[in-house]
């Protein structure tokens, strides 16, 4: 099993790069492979290649990687699959938060990213203190995060249709989630959030390892379970937080990216770069077909992934309900 | 107080909040006046608006609470799930897909032709959302609500789809998303008020029926109930009332989880009277919220389901904090 641990990531990341390869070739033009390897040299195609393919391509692995990330830590510290930040209305609350920003207070770059990870702070919170009651029961969070996420649902719609919001694209953009066509200037703060969060998070994966064990067995290993838990669940929301400043809420990757890395390690553990690599990998995938599977419309991110992701939610619950008869 | 005196208390109150719902809004218009309207000596700018603009919405409202009332009941019994509510569990959504499937794909414009599309859209999420979230080991809460959840996502993003084609309908799509009780005529009423009439009455028959299913399948059966024929009839009653509050209104979630819950607290758990209760309380609680709606941001208005959100929200909140249902 330990070699999984290797194999697993380096697979992931040659599949990724077959991917990416196939974003910046395959397209309404078609870019020969001699061509495409040019252009990133600065050759011809540069256009379609360089400018239009590269940022969708590099901000999607990045939106990918981070609600891989996230997802997976939640989903951890619950000890719940179904936690993940885009159920519980986290990535919501980012959305609307983000939406604000833009809207009402004009604002861009930067400034927005940090008014959607306060959101997403916000939603997080406010989730984790009204399920709160001796303690978190984890059904209780997920139930109270859905109805949380059908009110920030709701803010938003009111968002949307207050403001003069005449680019319909960049409405869809935070009602479902969509890569568009990014500056390298948005692609850039995304990045540096991604990397500050990284090393926020390489001394506290130790301690989600621990956390897994249980609190009591961890407070044995001598972890402080109560910060160790607020740490990580700020670095989860951070990284929610970042992909949806961008990318608006991009449905069910946060939500598939840890369960299928688990099961493509063999691990039970958390497996956090796995889970990047996977988040990174359904959105660059699914990008990709909403791009180029109906010919002169551009179906956003969000909506292919919600394609495949809230069905494969249903077949979770339709299998447990048959062999355990709840979840 | 009797069951009796409340329920006569609370059709005092619907009249209330109906003539209320005539006279208050961005332009406020005296109790005679907009009385003498509704008895057609209305006369100038006032008697039109009573007329015209508040005498559609009122009328919605009262049609569209109702229903609502009546198909959370119906949920929250057959189920014997406290947070059955036809928002939650995805038959918004799929009413609202195939209304805006026939409206982009069919080019079906008028209201008596989309009706049945909402039927069909309310029929299959409620079948979907039924035996995913259900199976053998019977709907929990969290089951039935991820599985809602999880109907909704797929068919919003099925929607946004559709609409992606249609860039025409999006804008629309929009407002109609919130759930509002504006911007539809009086002839879509009519269109689908018989539907949600049978349903309605189909509900109330159902009552005493589902008291005994609260006892549980294998008792129900014992007592010689065929608890399929219940859930049969009870699912067709809420395909009619939903679809056709989601015809009439677009999704309003929220209205169905609160309304039977405020209904069983005043009279108990006997669901003949948590219906009729429902169905009094539902186009109260509609109404109100539309003319709250009117008032916090004058001139402009916030829409009726977004104050029914921000109503039920925290209600459903306390439901899950109670014990019972978190222990599930």
């Amino acid at each position: 099993m330990s070699g999984h641990r290797i194999l697993v990531p380096l697979v992931l990341v040659a599949a990724l790069i077959g991917l990416a390869y196939a974003s910046l070739a395959v397209g309404a033009f078609d870019a020969a492979p001699s061509n495409v390897f040019a252009a990133l040299a600065g050759g011809d195609d540069r256009f379609t290649v360089l400018r239009l393919r590269l940022p969708r391509v590099v901000l999607a692995i990045l939106v990918g990687a981070c609600l891989g990330v996230a997802g997976t830590i939640f989903q951890t510290l619950l000890s719940n699959p179904l936690a993940s930040p885009d159920l519980i209305g986290v990535s919501q609350g980012a959305s609307a938060a983000a939406v604000a920003a833009i809207l009402l207070g004009g604002l861009s770059g930067a400034a927005v990213s940090l008014f959607a990870f306060t959101g997403a702070v916000a939603v997080a919170a406010l989730i984790t203190l009204l399920s709160w009651r001796h303690g978190i029961s984890s059904y209780r969070f997920v139930l109270i995060g859905i109805g949380v996420a059908f009110v920030v649902q709701a803010f938003l719609g009111y968002l949307l249709t207050r403001a003069e919001v005449r680019d319909a694209q960049s409405a869809l953009v935070w009602l479902v989630g969509s890569i568009g066509t990014p500056g390298w200037d948005e692609i850039a703060i995304t990045a540096l959030g991604a990397v500050v969060l990284a090393v926020a998070l390489l001394p506290l994966a130790p301690q989600l390892r621990m956390l897994q064990l249980g609190d009591e067995t961890a407070t044995g290993l001598g972890v402080a379970v109560t910060r160790s838990r607020i740490l990580l669940t700020l670095v989860a929301v951070g990284f929610a937080a970042v992909a949806v400043a961008v990318a608006g809420p991009v449905l069910f990757v946060a939500f598939v990216a840890g369960p299928i890395a688990k099961r493509l390690t063999g691990s039970s553990g958390a497996a956090l770069v796995t889970s990047a690599l996977v988040g990174a990998l359904v959105v660059v995938a699914a990008d990709f077909v909403g791009q180029r599977a109906i010919a002169d419309v551009r179906v956003p991110v969000g909506v292919v992934t919600s394609l495949i992701g809230a069905p494969y939610l249903l077949w979770l619950l339709a299998r447990d309900n048959r062999s355990r008869g709840s979840l | 107080m009797t069951r009796t005196a409340v329920l006569v208390a609370l059709v005092a109150g619907l009249a209330v909040v109906v003539v209320a719902s005539f006279a208050i809004g961005a332009r406020d218009i005296d109790l005679s006046t907009t009385i003498a309207a509704l008895l057609g000596r209305g006369e100038g700018t006032d008697g039109m608006v009573v007329v015209d603009l508040r005498g559609p919405r009122t009328v919605i409202g009262l049609v569209a609470g109702a229903a609502l009332g009546l198909a959370g009941a119906l949920m929250q019994g057959v189920t014997r799930n406290p947070l059955a509510d036809p928002g939650i569990l995805g038959v918004n959504a799929g009413a609202s897909l195939l209304v805006i499937v026939a409206i982009a794909v069919f080019g079906v414009s008028s209201a008596s032709g989309y009706v049945w599309f909402a039927f069909i859209g309310a029929a299959l999420a409620t079948v979907l959302v039924y035996l995913v979230g259900s199976g053998r080991g019977g709907a929990t809460p969290l089951s039935l609500t991820l599985a809602g959840a999880a109907v909704t996502a797929m068919l919003t993003a099925v929607i946004t789809l559709v609409l992606l084609t249609d860039l025409d309908t999006l804008s629309q799509f929009r407002f109609w998303q919130v759930g509002s009780l504006t911007g539809r005529d009086l002839a879509t009423v009519a269109t689908v008020a018989p539907f949600i009439a049978v349903g309605a009455v189909l509900a109330l028959v159902l009552g005493p029926r589902l008291n005994v299913l609260a006892l549980g399948d294998d008792l129900a059966t014992g007592l010689g109930q065929s608890v399929t024929v219940t859930r049969i009839a009870a699912g067709i009653a809420v395909v009619l009332l939903c679809g056709g509050a989601t015809a009439i209104a677009g999704p309003i979630a929220f209205v169905g989880l609160v309304v039977p819950h405020i209904a069983r607290r005043v009279v108990g758990p006997d669901y003949r009277w948590i219906l009729a209760y429902s169905l009094l309380l539902g186009p109260i609680l509609l109404l109100v919220a539309d003319i709250v709606g009117r008032i916090v941001v004058r001139p402009a208005e916030l829409e009726a389901g977004m104050l029914v959100a921000a109503i039920g929200a925290p209600v459903l909140v306390a439901l899950v904090r109670r014990s019972r249902v978190s222990a599930l």
